[in-house]
């Protein structure tokens, strides 16, 4: 029991490896058994992050559990992870959404151990993300998380759509995984050389310490440029590669070809986790690590985010694949994560920005459940009508009543109906930003607006209108399976949103505590 | 005495040559098995040589020396130190993977293993030399056998070319090298080849700034640097899959190591009046390089120039100067030689099955060869520099040292990060997820158990190294506190 508790996070951490280890003893062959045996393990990370939710004392500040070795002794690099609040929910996020994922993907029948195995590689570094604090560790699970998503995407996701690029007619999903692939090393270029300096600068990559000393170098010159100057460029590469990753507007164009070429499992874990890599990356290295640069430049990243939320509505409100309309949502949706974000870094240390914050946390574990539940309705409406054209549904509610109560429910969550959580966390996010930034308040309501349009277009598109009769006897019910996948999801949303205090009181005292608020 | 186990690692693939050719020619079976006996007595020596070295104690280590010609201060004085440890190894396991991929060899099996064993005994010879002489020595011992293994055993159409025009750069470099080797030997005034000895020699800056290019470029050529760098794609394509493995896993590293063994230890002063210019053309190798690859279309000519990339990068940590640039330099040639090991098997296997390297010709060889796609994944990634595989390891520190001392070139050589991951997932999506064109179902075969040790044992040093780098890191790091104390800690 020590034993567990001394190494908690680890154990989170590589569960999912060893797990990927076991599936690659049993028989190719044996899908069903793969399938059961990952849904499984992938349990256990699960349990172990609600143990670890339980053993969290949010009243003690800084962060928990901690565990340090020696991993790159030359360059001062360790293995150093720790959860505070933000980072907790952000864990029990990921290994919530992987094992439904996993139940999810159970009617894949291409190389079910390869897929699974992915999933767990793919689960690793996402947890990796959110739960080291050492600034190079950080980097290595950032980006190895892309090569399971490429692979999901590049061989799992869907198989019939082209793509015309330069006049040559390519498989889409070869072009979504290439575009994503390329877009985020690219982005995380300028991330690497600013690492690099950092560490070179300082001497250290281990965040506790960074956090003292980095943002305390504020005089003099660095390689004969103006500390000024260096530092604005290194905020900037930073900015870029979690903006990338968010995504924020205009930086967005990657999202909606992965999220709608992936894998039904592979988009809910895309916006439900990866998404949120980005923000944290806001949260955990942008506001701590450059506070005067943000507090600068935070006036043009609001301005992103509320084009982002603006545009993406727009956009999402312009679809007719409904798969693409939610991807569009997720640049929406995020964006509020952005202008709470950049609000808060305006004005640190106001009680405003604490409610921004905790609005923007909020949100990002909220959009994770709607997110990952919207795209896992459109796949299972998919699979049954091998369509994702809106105009070819049309009045299916009679046909699938649960289905539509479900759907119903999953998009009120999304478009921010008060009794359910996304309502929470925008209301927080816009209550923390109109102090601070009224303008951009006021126009992301614009947003607001047209997410009730294409929420109700989708709902619509599906659901009512004249019953297109070629579905009748082909649309089944959604099954037993499926409602098991949905319903830890929609039980959540339900629950935060009539009494959200047991995970705002986590988050809260963590913001306060960290941002040093008061 | 203690036990002469460098000698015997050295001395291994020489004495198994000469009784491989002492089997009657048309016993192949047996000649394969004694050349794989004898590679994995060398590996298993290897392994212990890397993992008995005394960190802690660093410095030089299983040091024998012998007086050979002690009239001319020549003596036979082999030893390692952290730097050249761990390439040490690298040997050891190419040359057993060598032997394994190459069971297949048809064609006067016999002939072919032992020029192999006698290259191998030159490279051997040339990591663990102290001695000035000693390393020439081994290093012609190297460059000879690689002429005749690609002119007899190579890609028929460009074979006898490839051979010469290799052989050539390599003995011009040699010559070069060998210049400079001579006017220290005169200059120092020790009459000694020692080349401790040697370090302390105190040239004075003017002799050392005129000397310091002969030897650097003249071993720098077979490191492959820019301008001189394209004998090596060339010679790469033309040669036989072990002999490339060889060649660019092991041979390149040849060069790179005794540029810094003779070049940066002995005529540090020289060193760091040329390495800010030196570094240009080596940042050209990183990006050009990598550009190059990405247009190719043979398969095995992408491999090719990615070695010339990936040896710039080798180079350009050199040229740092810095602790950091070294470090990453140092596993970068470990990590380096494994990766392009990996990658020529994998070609050579491709080939094997669908007789053409032409890109856009393959496809959907994972259908038939899972491993060997997992394989060159493994390669893929670790040569784009994926954290969580070796070429992190080493890439990170080499831009380390680049900030500590040209930060601007960082940026310029961050970008060959991006075309090489471009390229490489082009191959893999194409070559091995692509779709099978129609004359190859039902043609291709999976490749046989042998091959698949080879490569699951490169690809898991690949993996180990990049998520427990203390395997390896502070040895190399012992390695380059040597180089920056006669560098006078710069």
């Amino acid at each position: 029991m020590e034993f567990i508790t001394e190494h908690l996070l680890s154990l989170i951490l590589f569960t999912p490896v060893l797990s990927a280890v076991v599936l690659m003893f049993i028989a190719g062959d044996q899908d069903k058994l793969i399938r059961w045996v990952a849904l499984g393990l992938s349990l256990i990370p699960l349990a172990l992050s609600i143990f670890l939710w339980v053993n969290f004392n949010s009243d003690q500040a800084g962060f928990q559990f901690q565990e340090q070795y020696t991993w790159y002794s030359p360059i001062n690099a360790s293995y150093h992870v720790g959860v505070d609040g933000i980072s907790l929910t952000m864990v029990l996020l990921t290994t919530l959404l992987t094992p439904l994922s996993i139940l999810a993907s159970f009617t894949i029948k291409d190389r079910v151990k390869t897929y699974m195995v992915l999933f767990f590689l793919l689960e690793m570094g996402m947890l990796g993300v959110f739960l080291s604090l050492d600034l190079l560790i950080f980097f290595v699970f950032w980006e190895f998380g892309l090569v399971p998503m490429y692979f999901l995407i590049n061989q799992w996701g869907s198989e019939k759509d082209t793509r015309k690029i330069f006049g040559r007619e390519i498989n889409a999903r070869t072009y979504a995984s290439y575009k994503f692939m390329i877009y985020t090393i690219a982005g995380s270029l300028g991330l690497l050389l600013a690492i690099q300096m950092i560490g070179v600068v300082t001497g250290t990559f281990d965040l506790l310490e960074l956090y003292r000393v980095w943002p305390s170098i504020s005089e003099g010159t660095l390689f004969g440029v103006p500390v000024v100057t260096v530092k604005a460029f290194a905020f900037w590469a930073f900015v870029v590669a979690f903006a990338i990753k968010v995504p924020v507007w205009p930086f967005h164009t990657w999202l909606p070809d992965a999220h709608t070429e992936a894998p039904t499992a592979g988009s809910m874990i895309l916006a439900g986790v990866l998404l949120k890599l980005g923000a944290y990356g806001f949260l955990r290295f942008v506001l701590p690590l450059y506070p005067e640069e943000s507090h600068r430049y935070a006036l043009v990243l609001g301005f992103l985010a509320v084009m982002g939320i603006i545009w993406g509505a727009f956009s999402a409100y312009g679809q007719t694949d409904f798969k693409r309309l939610v991807a569009y949502s997720s640049v929406s949706h995020m964006g509020f994560v952005v202008l709470g974000i950049a609000a808060a870094a305006y004005a640190i240390n106001t009680q405003d920005a604490a409610i921004a914050l905790e609005g923007a946390v909020l949100q990002m574990f909220n959009h994770g459940l709607s997110a990952a539940a919207m795209f896992f309705l459109v796949g299972v409406l998919y699979e049954r009508t091998h369509t994702r054209n809106l105009n070819e549904y049309g009045g299916l509610f009679p046909l699938i009543p649960v289905y539509g109560g479900i759907l119903i429910f999953t998009s009120m969550a999304s478009l921010g109906l008060p009794g359910l959580n996304g309502f929470i966390s925008e209301f927080l996010v816009v209550r923390g930003t109109w102090p601070i930034f009224t303008l951009f308040t006021i126009l992301s309501t614009i947003g607001l607006l047209f997410t009730g349009a294409y929420i109700l277009k989708g709902i619509m598109g599906v659901l009512h209108g004249p019953l297109n009769k070629d579905w009748i006897g082909h649309v089944s019910e959604i099954n037993p399976r499926e409602i098991f996948v949905i319903a830890p999801l929609m039980v959540l949303m339900l629950w935060i949103g009539v009494w959200p205090a047991w995970i705002l009181n986590v988050i809260d005292k963590a913001v306060i505590w960290f941002y040093g608020i008061y | 005495m203690q036990f002469p186990v460098l000698s015997v690692i050295v001395f291994t693939p020489i004495i198994a040559a000469i009784i491989i050719l002492l089997i009657p020619s048309d016993r192949k079976t047996e000649t394969r098995v004694a050349a794989l006996a004898a590679a994995t007595f060398a590996l298993g020596l290897s392994i212990w040589v890397y993992f008995s070295y005394d960190v802690q104690a660093s410095g030089y280590q299983f040091v024998e020396k012998y007086a050979w010609l002690p009239q001319f201060g020549i003596s036979y004085f082999v030893g390692v130190d952290g730097m050249s440890a761990p390439l040490v190894l690298l040997t050891g396991l190419v040359m057993f993977t060598g032997v394994l991929i190459s069971w297949g060899i048809d064609d006067r099996p016999r002939e072919f293993f032992a020029f192999l064993f006698i290259l191998a005994t030159g490279v051997f010879g040339v990591f663990v030399a102290l001695d000035l002489f000693m390393l020439f020595f081994f290093y012609e011992i190297a460059v000879f056998p690689m002429y005749l293994l690609i002119a007899i055993w190579g890609w028929k159409v460009t074979r006898e070319y490839a051979a010469m025009k290799l052989t050539l750069y390599l003995f011009i470099g040699s010559v070069i090298a060998l210049v400079g080797a001579l006017g220290m030997y005169y200059a120092s005034g020790l009459g000694t080849f020692d080349m401790i000895a040697l370090e302390g020699a105190g040239f004075s800056a003017a002799f050392q700034k005129i000397v310091f290019p002969f030897v650097f470029f003249g071993f720098a050529i077979l490191g492959g640097i820019f301008p001189f760098h394209n004998w090596s794609p060339d010679g790469h394509v033309a040669a036989p899959t072990a002999v490339s493995m060889f060649h660019a896993g092991v041979l390149m590293k040849l060069g790179a190591f005794a540029a810094l063994r003779v070049g940066i230890m002995l005529l540090p002063e020289g060193a760091k009046y040329h390495m800010s210019w030196i570094i240009l053309l080596t940042l050209v190798n990183v990006v050009y390089g990598a550009f190059i690859a990405f247009v190719q279309t043979d398969f095995k000519y992408v491999i090719g120039f990615s070695s010339v990339s990936h040896m710039g990068l080798v180079l350009m940590g050199f040229a740092t100067l810095t602790s950091d640039g070294l470090l990453g330099a140092g596993v970068q040639m470990f990590s380096h030689g494994i990766m392009t090991a990996l990658f020529f098997a994998v070609v050579g296997m491709v080939y094997d099955q669908t007789h053409t390297r032409e890109i856009p010709k393959l496809g959907g060889v994972r259908l038939v060869m899972p491993i060997v796609t997992i394989a060159f994944i493994v390669g893929g990634l670790v040569s784009m520099g994926m954290p969580g595989f070796s070429g992190f390891v080493a890439e990170f520190p080499i831009f380390m040292g680049l900030w500590d001392s040209y930060p601007w070139i960082a940026w310029v050589a961050v970008i060959s990060i991006v075309i090489t991951a471009a390229y490489i997932i082009r191959i893999i999506g194409k070559v091995f997820f692509g779709k099978i064109p129609e004359e190859f179902k039902g043609h291709l075969q999976d490749v046989r158990v042998l091959d698949k040790v080879a490569l699951v044992l490169l690809s898991a040093i690949l993996i180990i190294v990049g998520i427990y780098p203390t395997i390896m890191v502070p040895m190399v790091q012992s390695g380059v506190e040597n180089v920056l104390r006669l560098l006078g800690g710069a």
